[in-house]
């Protein structure tokens, strides 16, 4: 059987990602996010790139998923959809707003692992006046495509901070998911 | 501890090694009874995830900090970075930090990290000869950085337990261990007791300032925290048990103990921290 035909039977995704593919995988976030940053664009132009980055590089279902924690259970499919889009508009802003404290920085990829069956990227943020500080990529290719579904900044990751945020919002709303869905995409 | 003190005779100097001994001993003993006071989790919760017995008392403190925050810091911060030109700014948290070196190096003795406490002695000595009394930072530019540590991480050293999440007033959020840790840091450095006053008082009004400076310059990033979050004392509480614990696990002093040790198990040996929590787990459904 030659190797094509071997690697057409295999299941694509399984061994599909490598350390090198994951730190690829960054090295482009990286070189997107500078890119976004030096551009002479204005802070809503540059909230929306940021929002094309996240989606084209981040596994934002499994993402939202783990954010809306335990209640994700209960919505429904419409629900879950237009959560997650909600979602993505609400990462992007809060995080976008921020890029100020990027200019003039730069991201040093370091190295790549393999952590159980994911891999983390770690890389050295410079910023101007702090000392350099670490931020950590976990990728994976179980969407069916190599995402990052974590970053951790010195050890504070999005995942469970966003669980915290959202399942606080969800307690406000007394447990409503669609109040939940309509405040999202306001808060700006 | 008074200067004169340093220099009276032997006689009297006699009598201050036994005095400094009693108050030695009574440090200990307070010490140990403070320590095992710190709270540990009941067998049924996790040692990673979040202990917060007195979170009632801690929301309160956490009111009153917002308050004093929202009154006095957030104002005072903001104003010092606008109206202290940047290269000043730099130059009192280098100032700062610098004179709090020593006090850091007690601790890294005291957690056995000779390595740390050679590289922080030598920044002090750099900076403080090269970097015109460590008003500038010469040091970093050749990456002689600080090797950052405190009290509460030699407790942690010292396989005591991290104790109840608190939030204090004013200082802010903390743990047990932690707590203990910072009063007794007002003790560890050398140079409270052989700078005069008010020499010796220039590195705490520097500190002060220099944590306005922080409070200034990262205005944007704390008050999402505090102003914008749902729930601000869930989510400062939950930053600061993330970033404290991976502060403790991974940073270069305890990396420089057995580099062969597994260096990158640690960090994520906590479930809480099982930062590596696994998204997709959940979806199997």
């Amino acid at each position: 059987m030659s190797g094509v035909a071997l690697a057409a039977m295999t299941p694509a995704p399984a061994f599909a990602l490598t350390a090198d593919g994951a730190k690829r995988l960054v090295d482009a976030i990286v070189a997107d996010i500078n890119r976004v940053i030096a551009a002479p664009t204005s802070e809503a132009q540059k909230i929306r790139e940021f929002e094309k980055i996240f989606v084209r590089y981040s596994d934002v279902p499994t993402i939202a998923r783990y954010a809306l924690g335990v209640d994700a259970r209960r919505a429904t499919r419409a629900q879950m959809n237009a959560f997650t889009k909600a979602f993505q508009v609400y990462v992007s802003r809060k995080y976008g707003k921020r890029f100020r404290e990027f200019i003039g920085g730069r991201i040093e990829v370091q190295k790549a692992r393999k952590v159980k069956n994911f891999y983390e990227v770690r890389t050295i943020a410079h910023l101007r006046g702090e000392s350099p500080f670490e931020v950590t990529f976990l990728v994976s290719d179980r969407s069916g495509r190599d995402k990052f579904f974590n970053i951790f900044i010195e050890g504070v990751n999005m995942l469970l901070t966003e669980r915290t945020e959202i399942g606080a919002m969800l307690d406000k709303r007394r447990g409503n998911i669609d109040a939940l869905i309509s405040d999202l995409k306001s808060i700006s | 501890m008074e200067i004169p003190l340093l220099f009276s005779n032997e006689k009297s100097g006699f009598g201050l090694k036994a005095q400094a001994r009693n108050a030695l001993a009574i440090a200990v003993v307070g010490l140990s009874f403070t320590l095992s006071a710190c709270s540990v989790p009941g067998p049924g919760e996790a040692p990673g995830g979040i202990y917060d017995p007195y979170e009632e008392t801690n929301r309160n403190n956490h009111e009153l900090n917002r308050a004093l925050d929202r009154s006095l810091v957030r104002p005072a911060g903001k104003g010092y970075t606008q109206f202290v030109p940047d290269p000043i700014e730099d130059s009192v948290s280098s100032f700062a930090s610098n004179l709090s070196l020593p006090g850091t190096v007690v601790n890294n003795l005291l957690q056995g990290d000779l390595g740390g406490a050679f590289q922080n002695t030598f920044r002090f000595a750099f900076n403080t000869v090269f970097g015109f009394g460590g008003l500038a930072d010469p040091a970093s530019e050749f990456g002689i950085d600080e090797v950052e540590t405190d009290f509460g991480e030699t407790l942690y050293v010292w396989g005591v337990p991290e104790g109840a999440y608190v939030e204090l007033p004013v200082l802010g959020p903390s743990t047990e261990r932690d707590a203990v840790g910072r009063v007794v840091d007002v003790f560890t450095n050398p140079l409270s007791y052989v700078l005069p006053s008010p020499e010796k008082y220039y590195g705490t009004g520097a500190a002060l300032a220099s944590k306005l400076g922080d409070r200034g310059r990262y205005s944007d990033t704390i008050d999402t925290i505090l102003y914008e979050s749902a729930d601000s004392y869930a989510q400062a509480r939950m930053i600061y048990l993330q970033n404290r614990r991976f502060k403790l696990g991974s940073d270069d002093s305890s990396a420089y103990v057995d580099p062969y040790d597994d260096p990158y198990g640690d960090p994520y040996a906590d479930p809480y921290a099982d930062p590596y929590a696994d998204p997709y787990a959940d979806q199997t459904e």
